[in-house]
């Protein structure tokens, strides 16, 4: 990103450097280096196999890249490699300061555990003890995400798709995290669900000033979301910049065959 | 054409090892009782053997008790706090016979109590082992399905998970309302399934002068509380631990302080609770305590007879 001159850009929350993974002799993705910073909503955009997942992986510490660093500004440690971390407090540092919302819920959710308890679960990971307190903040973020409050102890499975997904965003955001990973959250779902999801995920992130990194194929789901995209291809970052200027004046061969192959009714 | 077998040199041996298993296997076990011992709470895989009874019927319990038993030891052994029923006879029996030890039901004689379910009313003293038997170790796994993942929340002391069960039990039914086996924190470190004991009895186990062995036999692991371990059980701030009270006394002896067991007495809904632990209740019965339905000899052949019309 260019900076604005006269102005100090804040301290990057995430930096991610020279990332790059290889399967054996396969790509997963190479070299890729960004920016993130707090508030900012970065997409993700690319064909399936296009090393976006792999990507979001290494990037949310799920995977080992083969070499590169992402260093995120953490709270105890500050600006720090996560890879360079104990297990134990690379653990904690995810627990406590990100998210990741999944493409399907059952990948996110307890599925054997009502919908309340899932919500609650992050901030009994982080040490809460108070289960009237816990209760309450969950009644809060139901009411929040616009789920019906009294369907507070149904199980996941009794919700439908898009009620599940938003089950997932409150779990998400409960315990206050700083980064979010989104892998698809509109995925599984169909159209009016997805604006409304989206429409609400926007609301949230733009409230709660999060950091966001939101993989997506869908390009309409970029555009709403993102403050800036990178597009992959076979591994690859082709191009970055502002949403509207990417999607608007695409310079790359691939970028400018992926706009225009949205479909239009 | 068959050659006769010749006699084996050590045919007179050719009988079991001393308490079932070859020695190397108790060797083997002893080590991790020593490792759970020095690691209160922590679950040491070990080499669980083929046992003459099928899992789930005590095998790990009785690994252990074979492993540390010698000639001197009393042996006690109980299911659900009674020393009658089926199980814990024939584990009685199998030891008496295989280990020659003396056998009681007197739960301050025995140097080794086996239990299923129950820790017995009495107060255990030092220099007595108690050994449970686990159906299954791992207090997370109702939660957490994976083996890897629950391994590692117990080496980064990661419990929140476990607070979820209970959450779900209040948002449920108003109160922690899980009776047996409820999770509990071992010298504030490793969080231990007590075995399926009622949570009557997880206040016993703090502090508790005995050496508590736990073993599951078809998950492979042995764990311990050592004497005079901190135990703690599970619950919220404004959900306080409890354990379960009755309104009703034991109908044989009176006892007011100890775990009943309902016990329905005929189709019109009559019913009577009574002291699980078989061997407190007779001690009570016979030390002059009465409870309200005591003072009935039992007439064999009544139920035989044709009823009185």
């Amino acid at each position: 990103m260019n900076a604005i001159p006269g102005r100090i850009a804040p301290a990057p929350l995430l930096s991610v450097e020279g990332l790059t993974k290889w399967y054996g002799h396969v790509l997963g993705c190479r070299d890729v280096a960004f920016d993130l910073r707090p508030g900012e909503v970065l997409g993700i955009v690319g064909e399936s196999g296009s090393g976006k997942t792999t990507l979001l992986n290494c990037i949310s510490g799920k995977l080992t890249p083969t070499s590169g660093e992402v260093r995120f500004d953490t709270r105890r440690f500050g600006l720090t490699d996560i890879y360079g971390l104990s297990e134990p407090d690379r653990r904690r540092m995810q627990r406590e300061e990100w998210g990741f919302v999944h493409q399907n819920p059952r990948d996110g959710l307890r599925m054997r555990v009502s919908g309340g308890a899932n919500v609650a679960e992050p901030l009994m990971n982080l040490g809460a003890r108070h289960y009237g307190e816990m209760r309450q903040s969950t009644i809060d973020w139901l009411d929040r995400v616009e789920l019906d409050t009294r369907r507070i102890d149904d199980k996941p499975r009794n919700f439908s798709g898009g009620m599940q997904q938003r089950i997932q965003v409150a779990r998400n955001l409960i315990h206050g995290p700083r980064l979010v990973f989104m892998d698809e959250p509109t995925g599984g779902l169909d159209v009016s669900v997805q604006a409304r999801l989206l429409d609400l995920l926007r609301e949230l992130v733009r409230d709660l000033g999060l950091a966001v990194i939101i993989v997506t194929h869908d390009m309409a789901v970029a555009r709403l979301m993102a403050d800036r995209l990178m597009v992959m291809k076979g591994g690859e970052v082709v191009e970055t910049g502002l949403t509207d200027q990417v999607l608007d004046d695409p310079q790359h061969p691939y970028t400018q065959l992926l706009v225009s192959s949205v479909l239009q009714i | 054409m068959s050659t006769p077998v010749p006699a084996r040199a050590n045919a007179p041996e050719r009988y079991y090892n001393y308490a079932y298993l070859d020695e190397q296997t108790k060797r083997m076990i002893r080590r991790s009782i020593l490792k759970a011992l020095a690691i209160p709470g922590y679950q040491v895989p070990f080499g669980s053997r083929e046992m003459p009874v099928p899992y789930g019927w005590g095998t790990g319990g009785i690994q252990l008790t074979a492993a540390i038993i010698g000639p001197d030891d009393v042996y006690k052994c109980i299911d659900q706090g009674a020393d009658d029923t089926t199980n814990a006879v024939s584990i009685r029996r199998f030891f008496a016979n295989v280990a020659d030890v003396a056998t009681t039901e007197d739960t301050g004689e025995a140097t080794i109590i086996q239990t299923r379910h129950r820790i017995p009313e009495k107060p255990l003293k030092a220099g007595q082992v108690l050994i449970y038997q686990v159906p299954q170790p791992e207090p997370l796994r109702g939660l957490e399905a994976r083996e890897i993942e629950t391994r590692a929340m117990h080496a980064y002391e990661e419990y929140g998970l476990q607070y979820v069960s209970l959450y779900e039990n209040i948002s449920a039914y108003g109160r922690i309302a899980a009776t047996a086996g409820y999770p509990v924190m071992v010298e504030e470190r490793y969080l231990m399934s007590p075995s399926p004991i009622p949570k009557f009895d997880n206040p016993k186990m703090a502090q508790n002068e005995a050496v508590m062995l736990f073993g599951a036999g078809r998950e492979k692991r042995i764990y311990a509380v050592p004497p005079f371990t901190r135990v703690r059980s599970l619950d919220f701030e404004d959900y306080p631990f409890e354990t379960q009270t009755w309104e009703e006394t034991c109908a044989l002896c009176g006892a007011e302080d100890s775990y009943l067991d309902e016990v329905i007495l005929d189709d019109a809904g009559d019913k009577m609770f009574v002291c699980s632990d078989s061997h407190h209740c007779a001690e009570r019965r016979a030390a002059g305590h009465v409870g309200p339905m005591a003072g009935h000899t039992l007439d064999q052949d009544a139920a035989l007879k044709e009823p009185a019309q």
